[in-house]
């Protein structure tokens, strides 16, 4: 028995000595299970003398479509509603908290720094610090691993994590020429050098500019992308219809079963308390089929259907060192494990994120595709899923893009995205990392397994993985 | 010169007298609580619960506002931001401070978080068996330490407290609609009540900016109980044929800052018709005066005043003069009684007002509800509206003179008998007259 494994030890990419040392101490408190005839050993990724960082408790304030419930409000209220809820969800003393750390994309201008902003006005001790980051849709992700660093590094033992998107209200700005004039009209002192620059004003001073969801280095449009994307590996529109309905069918099942622990209710002032996601419409292929395509006309395939929406929501997760959570008192829910950042070509490449990160990833961990038991990808467009999909399936894709000697192999789709994902759910754009690691911890609890990846890729042609182990129950 | 004349008036030293009432009313005569309260739990998010949550909440106060509905929840947490935000309109609070504030407040349908609570404030529906049953769940999860209070108008304190494992936690604070603006607490304590209890009750109250006065248990407590006489005279004076309008203007020029006709309407048809039955079965005839059917029937109309929108006058948002409401002439005229001419000049409709508050006010203090009559005329200035000008009722009878007040008592009782018997106390005043209420 033991031969067996020391040959799979010897098979493994053992780069680094911890890992030979994490495998002999695990491989000695697990034998009393090698009796039992397991097909392998699932071993837990801790690493000698790097702290365990754990996630206690992460809630989200219910994702709506852009311009209904938080229509009125700013990014840095639903940031603090949702802070809030993990306050009252964990009551976790506010002074307990070393560090706030908030993603998000579309910034309001008067709010640059939304954690701080947010923090303040959740009660928070104005000796914590907080700052804001950003990096597209992987903007919480980045958050949460600029947290466990933090941990790691054993310079903070609490973290709080987050991100927030609102939609429903977007920078829209003067034209250069116009700011140039008012600008410059600031600086001007006499009366004359004033009109002077007045009367240089034209009709198209006014035209305003509108933030695009662009790429600034391609000027293509994401869709557009996912469009080009879902060509090149052959996805048809049918498959993409399907996965979408897919998406809807399983997050509405989720919600109704209860599955979604992680919303916590918000109390909209001037509205009622909004409870629930109201972006969930499973549909069916004919009234998918209707569509025309968004972005690729005539003949593209990707549509408003198969494509996530705009979302406003915000979420918030309590990360701790291991050792902290207990002594608190906690029960952590998992253990945050090693993770990777890709980048990959924009033009080209923009949201094959998840195809370069998860094998990256699987590596340093020492894993194979068939160890992880619960997927978690973000769904920008069924047409990207499938594309990723596809692409991690094909030999022919790893070795000539990837360098990689053979496929890492497509998830199983009974293992990937079962509660439901952006598509459906929404995708307020910094606040999904953090939906997606509590979503994988809690799946991996419901349905008893041990290891979750999350995966996600972003505009600016990057990506994330990581693993998310359950804690021992 | 004027100025010197000014300062020394009756109603300057009234006004002086009512700064140093406020002053000893900020002070905890029962001494430190043992533990301080960091977590209040409001149970009913109406108007008072919620106004009791503002108050809270803007002083630094983590509270947790429960409710049995969603719909009350919200309208009561909806309360609160309107509000701070009219505050933040009036630029007296940031935006950012408004919503630093709500971060205290938790709303909630469930007793989650009340095994932290060191205090519970009950603001539910003044029905004795709500009270008791709303009791007994909230005892099985607080901690043994957390004090109940109730903030009923009238039941009496000893009577909710029976359905209590912990008597000596249980204790009475009413507070005055509009819980942002009115200033006075009257806390309630029954003979069980620990004294730890009423300390914390009282800093608890002091902390939410509220001037406090302590008064023992009984039918109306202090309040509550002096009001009562009044208003039934009102309604007397309205059935002998003087319009709510006079009688408004009649009150006002004496010095109320609200007219008696619109008093009942912001306290509210139904809920004086509730006080004068209970009172009226406690106390008998002494409380009588204006008919009750009265009330009754404009409660059946829907007439229930400022709430409902009609009372005795009809009001609608954004229209300043009000109308009197026209479904009153009916009711008036049914109840009509004839007028005596010896007792209804301005100045005696003013008298019979205020002497039957005075009475009462004297009553409680013979009584011992109240324990001195410092905070029986901060209560009756700060939470019923007793003319300022007057320093209040007992400021009153030492100015007015406790003689020419039961003269002119026993003038009323004349023709209106026992509700107008002056009571032992001011008799004692009027007749040695070098006895004052206050020195």
């Amino acid at each position: 028995m033991s031969s067996m494994l020391s040959s799979a030890l010897r098979n493994l990419p053992v780069s680094s000595a911890w890992a030979a040392g994490a495998l002999a101490r695990s491989l000695s408190c697990s034998s009393q299970f090698q009796a039992a005839a397991q097909p392998k050993t699932k071993k837990t990724l801790g690493k000698t003398g790097v702290k365990n960082v754990v996630v206690v408790e992460g809630v989200r304030i219910p994702f709506l479509q852009s311009g209904t419930s938080y229509a009125d409000l700013m990014p840095h209220d639903l940031a603090r509603a949702a802070l809030q809820g993990l306050l009252t969800r964990t009551s976790v003393p506010r002074d307990v908290v070393d560090y706030i750390v908030y993603g998000t994309v579309i910034q309001e201008v008067k709010t640059s720094n939304v954690a701080r902003e947010a923090a303040l006005g959740a009660g928070f001790s104005d000796k914590t610090p907080a700052h804001t980051v950003t990096m597209a849709c992987i903007s919480s992700n980045q958050a949460m691993t600029t947290g466990v660093g933090m941990i790691a590094a054993g310079q903070c033992d609490v973290v709080v994590a987050g991100g927030v998107e609102l939609m429903s209200d977007v920078p829209i700005r003067h034209s250069r020429k116009m700011r140039k004039t008012l600008l410059t009209l600031n600086r001007a002192k006499t009366l004359g050098q004033k009109l002077s620059l007045i009367s240089k004003i034209r009709p198209d001073y006014f035209a305003p500019e509108l933030p695009a969801v662009a790429e600034f280095s391609t000027s293509e449009t994401m869709g557009h992308s996912a469009d080009r994307l879902a060509a090149a590996f052959g996805v048809s529109r049918l498959e993409q219809d399907e996965y979408a309905l897919r998406s809807h069918t399983l997050a509405k099942r989720a919600q109704d079963e209860g599955l979604l622990q992680d919303v916590v209710p918000f109390k909209v002032p001037g509205k009622d308390t909004v409870t629930k996601d109201n972006g969930i419409r499973p549909s069916s292929m004919e009234q998918m089929g209707k569509l025309k395509p968004a972005f690729v006309k005539p003949h593209g395939t990707v549509t408003a259907a198969n494509s996530s929406f705009l979302t406003d929501g915000a979420s918030a997760i309590l990360i701790m060192s291991e050792e902290k959570a207990l002594a608190m008192g906690y029960k952590p829910k998992a253990y945050l494990r090693d993770f990777v950042y890709v980048s990959q070509d924009p033009k080209d490449q923009l949201l094959l994120g998840p195809t370069y990160a998860t094998p990256k990833v699987l590596e340093k961990a020492g894993l194979t595709l068939s160890d992880i038991d619960v997927f978690e990808f973000h769904e920008a467009f069924a047409g990207q899923i499938l594309a990723n999909l596809k692409a991690m399936d094909s030999d022919w894709f790893a070795q000539n893009y990837m360098g990689r000697k053979s496929k890492v192999g497509a998830p199983p789709l009974d293992k990937f995205n079962t509660w439901g994902g952006s598509l459906s759910l929404g995708h307020p754009f910094g606040a999904t990392g953090c939906r997606l690691v509590i979503t994988a911890a809690h799946r991996l609890k419901k349905e008893g397994g041990q290891y979750g990846l999350v995966a996600a890729c972003a505009a600016g042609g990057q990506g994330h993985a990581m693993i998310v182990e359950l804690y021992p129950q | 010169q004027s100025f010197g004349q000014l300062a020394v008036t009756k109603e300057s030293k009234a006004l002086m007298g009512l700064y140093h009432g406020q002053v000893h009313c900020k002070k905890n005569k029962f001494g430190t609580p043992q533990k301080e309260v960091k977590t209040l739990a409001v149970l009913g998010a109406g108007l008072m619960g919620a106004g009791i949550a503002q108050v809270s909440v803007d002083k630094g106060i983590k509270t947790i506002l429960k409710d049995t509905a969603q719909k009350g929840l919200d309208r009561g947490q909806q309360q609160v931001y309107k509000g701070l935000n009219g505050k933040v309109k009036k630029k007296s609070l940031t935006s950012f401070e408004r919503d630093s504030i709500l971060s205290n407040l938790m709303g909630q349908l469930d007793y989650k978080g009340f095994e932290k609570a060191d205090m519970v404030i009950e603001a539910v529906f003044e029905d004795i068996n709500v009270k008791h049953k709303v009791l007994k769940e909230v005892e099985a999860v607080i901690p043994a330490h957390c004090i109940f209070a109730s903030n009923t108008s009238a039941l009496p304190i000893s009577q909710i407290a029976a359905a209590s494992k912990r008597p000596e936690k249980v204790i009475g604070m009413h507070y005055f609609s509009p819980v942002d603006k009115m200033q006075l607490l009257e806390i309630i304590t029954t003979d069980k009540t620990s004294q730890d209890t009423a300390a914390s009750a009282v800093a608890v109250g002091l902390k939410q900016g509220k001037v406090v006065i302590v008064v023992k248990d009984g039918p109306g407590f202090y309040t509550t109980r002096c009001l009562g006489p009044m208003l039934s005279e009102v309604v007397r004076v309205l059935q002998e044929g003087i319009d709510p309008k006079k009688v408004d203007a009649i009150s006002t020029a004496f010095g109320f800052p609200v007219g008696a006709a619109t008093l009942i309407d912001e306290v509210g048809v139904d809920v004086a018709t509730h006080v004068a039955e209970d009172l009226g079965k406690a106390f008998g005839e002494r409380f009588g005066g204006g008919s009750i059917d009265l009330f009754k029937l404009m409660v059946q109309k829907g007439f229930l005043g400022r709430k409902a929108g009609k009372g005795f006058y009809v009001y609608q948002e954004g229209v300043k003069n009000r109308s009197v409401n026209s479904g009153m002439d009916e009711i008036l005229e049914k109840f009509k009684v004839p007028a005596n001419p010896d007792v209804c000049s301005d100045e005696d409709i003013q008298m019979r007002l205020v002497t039957r508050f005075v009475n009462e006010a004297a009553m409680c203090l013979q009584e011992g509800i109240l324990s001195n009559p410092v905070e029986g005329d901060i209560g009756a200035v700060f939470g019923l509206g007793f003319p300022p000008c007057l320093g209040g009722p007992f400021r009153f009878a030492d100015s007015y003179g406790a003689r020419q007040l039961v003269d002119k008592l026993r003038k009323y009782e004349a023709v209106y008998g026992s509700q107008f018997t002056p009571c032992q106390l001011l008799l004692d005043h009027a007749n040695s007259p070098s006895k004052k209420f206050h020195q």
